[in-house]
């Protein structure tokens, strides 16, 4: 294969065209949509076939880096309202010079989004699934940690969802009141060195 | 300076005063910051401290990242709700008589990020006493704080522990 710098884009699609040919006729039924545009190709696949796919990108396309994991919320635009997406690159030893990116996107009904989680074929894709959950509300099952990625773990809501109002502080706001009762209550024995309240001005 | 000569009283190296105001005579002019820096103000307070301008001028260059040994806290930067649980709490933990300074666009009133995360104004849990508009603010700006601060302890002065 030709080694490409980065910037190219533009130029790997011939490389990958022969390769998603065959993963496609290996998984007919998984592979919904194989399209190229500015020079990136997406693929689109089945939610309940992507981990077959995956592994098969993986271990016979030697697509070995996650680069990330996102989602597009397409609220009263269009169903099935989610697109979960992920952005997969091939890197070469021994140089890792090449590098070819793959874009794969799975679509989720709005109710209770659930998709297989990708962490058992891309540890990196722990972090990227968490913030997906915590932005999204979409779960990954099978992910070994399931926990939100940087709002606070009582947050109520989804702020990347299309019906969250982005400007309505009150679920911050509770949050913060149950971590000040949390302090209050670390104040008054829980800490390793307390400070007794009746010293303090 | 609350400070009276003892010439009146006829005697070189006299000095009358009270041992409130004398104690907040040491306060003002040997403020010791807690810096909390979260964003780009940070930077701009690190160089009030550098060389250039220059805090120990004014007596409130030792940066102390302990707030058991701080008694102003400088806020500079933006403050998330998630953030302003582990502020307070630092705060709480600074021993009396304690300052805030509230540095920066966002610290006083959330700047440009009206959003469901950031507090749009950090005396929403903390008792600011001196606020420093600007994105970022410059370092003489916040040194006018500082020096703001040196007043509002002269006057108002805080208990004796």
């Amino acid at each position: 294969m030709t080694h490409n710098g980065a910037g190219q884009t533009g130029a790997f699609t011939g490389t990958l065209t022969g390769p998603l040919d065959s993963l496609r006729e290996r998984h007919p039924e998984a592979v919904l949509d194989i399209c190229t545009y500015m020079g990136d190709t997406t693929l689109e696949v089945a939610a309940d076939s992507l981990l077959a796919v995956c592994t098969d990108l993986r271990d016979t396309l030697g697509f070995n880096h996650i680069i990330d994991v996102t989602a597009i919320d397409n609220l009263g635009r269009r169903e099935p309202r989610f697109d979960v997406v992920y952005i997969i690159r091939r890197l070469e030893p021994p140089d890792y010079m090449g590098s070819e990116v793959l874009r794969i996107k799975v679509r989720l009904p709005g109710p209770e989004p659930r998709i297989a989680s990708v962490t058992t074929l891309w540890r990196g894709a722990d972090w990227l699934e968490r913030e997906v959950l915590d932005m999204f509300g979409i779960e990954f099952t099978g992910h070994p940690d399931p926990r939100r990625m940087l709002l606070p773990d009582d947050f109520e809501g989804h702020p990347l969802r299309k019906d969250f109002d982005v400007r309505n502080r009150e679920p911050s706001k509770r949050s913060f009141e149950r971590a000040l009762t949390e302090l209050e209550t670390d104040f008054t024995g829980t800490l390793d060195t307390p400070i007794p309240k009746n010293t303090r001005n | 300076m609350g400070l009276t000569s003892g010439g009146t009283l006829g005697g070189d190296g006299f000095i009358l005063s009270k041992v409130q105001e004398i104690a907040n005579w040491g306060r003002k002019n040997s403020l010791w910051p807690m810096p909390f820096g979260t964003a780009c103000c940070a930077i701009e307070m690190m160089g009030s401290f550098a060389s250039r301008f220059d805090m120990s001028r004014f007596g409130a260059e030792v940066a102390r990242f302990s707030p058991r040994q701080a008694d102003v806290m400088i806020v500079s930067g933006t403050i998330t709700y998630k953030m302003a649980s582990v502020c307070r709490k630092i705060y709480e933990q600074m021993p009396e008589p304690k300052w805030v300074i509230a540095m920066g666009s966002c610290t006083c009133g959330g700047g440009p990020f009206d959003s469901y995360a950031v507090v749009q104004g950090i005396d929403e849990f903390l008792p600011v006493d001196v606020y420093v508009g600007g994105c970022p603010p410059r370092p003489e700006a916040l040194i006018d704080a500082v020096l703001k601060l040196q007043k509002k302890i002269d006057i108002e002065g805080a208990p004796l522990v």
